[in-house]
């Protein structure tokens, strides 16, 4: 099902806000999130939901891919955030605080049963489930790997310090454990693994040392909260110009020894073997780089 | 009769004369002079140790001859802080004279308060780069009979220098001065930096008066105006709202819309085959367009690359980048913050230049000649890439020409940057408003939703798409951002011609019409 995507920066905006809506796509985000959740007070939780079904239909987010963040099905608004855009088939559905593989099972037979209505496939929409509790992370490999539908993960780490009662540190030293856990059950299920926000947008730097670890660890993206976050992220999240070069040598050169029935190959003196492959490729990918 | 961008102008009008039609930005200037006659500077005389020093602004005004119809002339260098352009209308009107021509280099919303005056008749017409605010609105609405004339900077040292206008009075306030008349804005407590658009005013004025807060000993140093020129010299408590003239330093824009698109006129500028070692440049103060200089910078400093001049209006971000070795010079006809004045003072490499070696087209070679890469904003852009900067989508005279048809003239790449919609109004218009810029001197736009390459220059276009920029035609834009806002209805005008808007070389790119006051 998974098509790949990049999705380096996830940009989150709030559902009731329309102008933000509308200029959404302007800045250059391979994700566009809009959130029904958290963003959104409330007593406007009625007016975002139409907004954002309205704001879907007629805006223009060019190249991102456009999510949704829905509220869970335990409140008041979940049900029928679902009725609402789920019929719009969005990209995505980003399912928050998500604790265990029933969860989603409910989340899904739902889903599926809304689309059954609109005639419309269950293989088109993915969802994107936000592990934000310590149960959630507990849970995180179960919820990763059952389900064909979830294409990503997502780490909230401002809930997650709630639910554990932690303050949130910029080191990030108390959800240290759980992003990396996190990252095992994506990468162990071959899906994309989304890092959370960072909250201070006016220091770039402070950004910039936190994607870097982040993709040092191996997550494959950052939701950001400002546009002005994104070019940082994509320059964290993007292969260099060496890695690049590297990566299509070494993917051309496979080719070539496949074809000539040769497994194990080495380039300047260094094997040459299946994972470095893929990993090329996945570079290669990034970078939307064709090996001709 | 049409000028070359097809505007209906008249022949002449009353108060102004005989006006000659646009008919290209170089059309005049490729004659190689200019045909109207340069008048003389006036003749005057001192004896030795004279007092040019005036207890206060009234007696200096008294002293200078002040009669009906009289012509005075202000900078506009303290802004949106100044206050002894109101004060000194309102000695005159005090004084009972009546028609005069108001010769401000710009005008601000500081003064508001004198549109009385032009009710009562006390002024009659109005030369400026600029109007906005009440002043504006009001123009717009037909408040004079005469039309104003709106000229660029460079336009108003031709303006002088033709006699065009003819200033009787200067009323010139400076930052520091001495009792001959020296006189600079480059330090005091009410520094603001370069009074380059004085200059003229004091070559050319019947009768000047120096005003200052700040009376040093003789000499004032550095000799921004010169005491041959000064007739008068005033001592005021002060010459203005010090934290509306120069405080601090300009920070760039937080806004994520403005940085979207300054980031994408930088790519532009990377990759227009004009980013090269010894390039010119210079972007205006504000918002997107001074974005810009921050990626600039950085590409400057990835690259190792370093340019020539910095010139215009300058800025705290301009200075940084003076000091730091990427440029070797700046010439500064006008400051925008405290740091800047204090460059000015102490850099050999920031120089003060008069509006005339900035910008007049008619000279040897003024410096806007030598730009590679201006950045500019707009408030209305056509689909033939014609820029109106005066006249808002509410009709009103709320902007300044500047120095913006001059340096876009000057540069062999113009990049003008402004968001595809402000509030509900798109900007991309099948036709502006007003012109002020012709198209044929505008290369590129730069908006938040796409990058328009003017057509008439394909192998810039070709550089830019070779990069991987997103080009579209500006048609097309157009239709995307009209699809977002629905087109406005148009403004509705009288046939009364309440503005001029002369292009640089003295002809006459647009007329702005009287606003009906209910489509305003």
């Amino acid at each position: 099902m998974k098509n790949f995507k990049n999705r380096r920066t996830m940009l989150y905006i709030p559902g009731n806000n329309p102008a933000m809506i509308q200029q959404g796509g302007i800045y250059g985000a391979d994700s566009i999130l809009l959130d029904l959740e958290d963003a959104v007070a409330l007593n406007q939780k009625d007016a975002a939901r139409t907004l954002v079904r309205n704001m879907i239909k007629v805006t223009d987010f060019y190249d991102a891919e456009v999510c949704v963040r829905v509220n869970h099905l335990s409140t008041p608004f979940g049900m029928a955030d679902l009725e609402e855009i789920v019929p719009l088939q969005p990209s995505a559905i980003r399912y928050p605080k998500t604790e265990s593989p029933e969860e989603v099972i409910e989340l899904l037979n739902i889903i599926e049963k809304i689309e059954d209505r609109h005639g419309l496939p269950h293989n088109k929409m993915t969802i994107h489930a936000m592990i934000e509790t310590a149960m959630g992370v507990q849970n995180v490999f179960n919820i990763a790997s059952k389900f064909s539908r979830i294409d990503a993960i997502t780490i909230g780490g401002q809930d997650l310090t709630a639910d554990m009662n932690i303050i949130y540190t910029p080191d990030g030293a108390g959800i240290d454990f759980a992003r990396k856990r996190i990252i095992m059950a994506a990468k162990a299920s071959h899906i994309d693994v989304i890092d959370t926000v960072f909250p201070d947008v006016n220091d770039e730097e402070g950004l910039r040392r936190e994607t870097e670890y982040a993709r040092k660890i191996g997550f494959t993206g950052k939701a950001v909260i400002n546009p002005r976050q994104i070019d940082v992220v994509h320059e964290v999240f993007t292969p260099t110009e060496e890695e690049v070069r590297k990566a299509y040598h070494i993917v051309k050169e496979f080719r070539a020894n496949s074809a000539a029935g040769i497994g194990v190959f080495a380039i300047d003196g260094k094997m040459v073997d299946a994972p470095i492959v893929a990993r090329a490729e996945y570079v290669l990918r990034l970078a939307n780089v064709q090996v001709g | 009769m049409l000028n070359s961008l097809g505007r209906e102008i008249p022949e002449y009008m009353e108060g102004i004369g005989k006006l000659e039609p646009f008919q290209g930005a170089l059309t005049k200037l490729s004659k190689g002079w200019m045909d109207e006659p340069t008048i003389p500077a006036p003749n005057k005389a001192y004896l030795p140790h004279q007092s040019k020093l005036c207890k206060t602004l009234e007696e200096a005004i008294i002293r200078s001859n002040p009669h009906n119809g009289m012509t005075v002339s202000f900078h506009h260098h303290l802004r949106n802080g100044d206050i002894l352009l109101v004060q000194t209308l309102t000695i005159l009107h005090n004084m009972g004279i009546r028609e005069i021509t108001l010769a401000s280099s710009s005008l601000n919303e500081c003064h508001d308060p004198i549109l009385p005056y032009l009710v009562d008749g006390t002024v009659t017409r109005i030369f400026s780069s600029g109007i906005r605010s009440q002043l504006g609105r009001a123009i717009a609405l037909g408040v004079l009979e005469t039309p104003v004339v709106i000229h660029s900077h460079g336009g108003r040292v031709r303006c002088i220098h033709t006699g065009k206008i003819q200033i009787d009075l200067a009323v010139i306030p400076a930052s520091a001065a001495d009792i001959e008349g020296n006189a600079t804005g480059s330090h005091g407590k009410s520094a603001f930096g370069s009074i380059g658009y004085a200059v003229i005013d004091a070559r050319y004025a019947k009768q000047v008066i120096v005003v200052t807060d700040n009376l040093v000993n003789y000499p004032c140093i550095p000799l921004s105006i010169s005491q041959n020129f000064v007739d008068h010299v005033v001592l005021v408590d002060s010459i203005g709202d010090a934290s509306k003239i120069a405080t601090g330093t300009t920070r760039i824009t937080n806004s994520p819309m403005d940085l979207r698109i300054a980031k994408l006129a930088a790519d532009v500028i990377e990759n227009s085959g004009f980013f090269v070692p010894g390039f010119a440049f210079q972007v205006g103060a504000g918002g997107a367009s001074l974005a810009v200089a921050k990626f600039i910078r950085e590409k400057m400093k990835t690259k190792g690359l370093k340019g020539s001049f910095m010139l215009g209006g300058i800025t705290s971000y301009c200075v940084d980048m003076l000091n730091e070795g990427l440029f070797e010079t700046i010439f500064d006809v006008q400051s925008f913050d405290a740091v800047v004045s204090n460059s000015l003072l102490n850099n050999r490499h920031h120089i003060e230049i008069p509006a005339a070696l900035y910008a007049n087209p008619f000279n040897c070679g003024c410096i806007t000649n030598k730009i590679d890469v201006v950045v500019l904003g707009a408030l209305e852009i056509d689909v033939d890439f014609n820029v109106n900067v005066i006249t808002g989508s509410e009709g009103n005279i709320r902007g300044a020409s500047g120095g913006h048809s001059d340096t876009a003239s000057g540069a062999k790449l113009t990049v003008v940057v402004c968001p595809s919609f402000r509030g509900r109004i798109p900007i991309i218009k099948k036709r502006v408003h007003t012109i002020v810029t012709p198209g044929e001197t505008v290369h590129v736009l730069v908006t938040e939703r796409g990058i328009c390459v003017n057509p008439a220059f394909r192998e810039l276009e070709e550089n830019l798409r070779n990069a991987g920029l997103n080009i579209k035609d500006i048609h097309d834009l157009e239709i995307e951002v009209d699809k977002i806002t629905g087109i406005p209805a148009p403004l509705e005008y009288t046939d009364k011609i309440v503005g001029i808007v002369e292009y640089r070389d003295g002809t006459i790119i647009d007329v702005i019409h009287q606003l009906k006051e209910h489509g305003a």
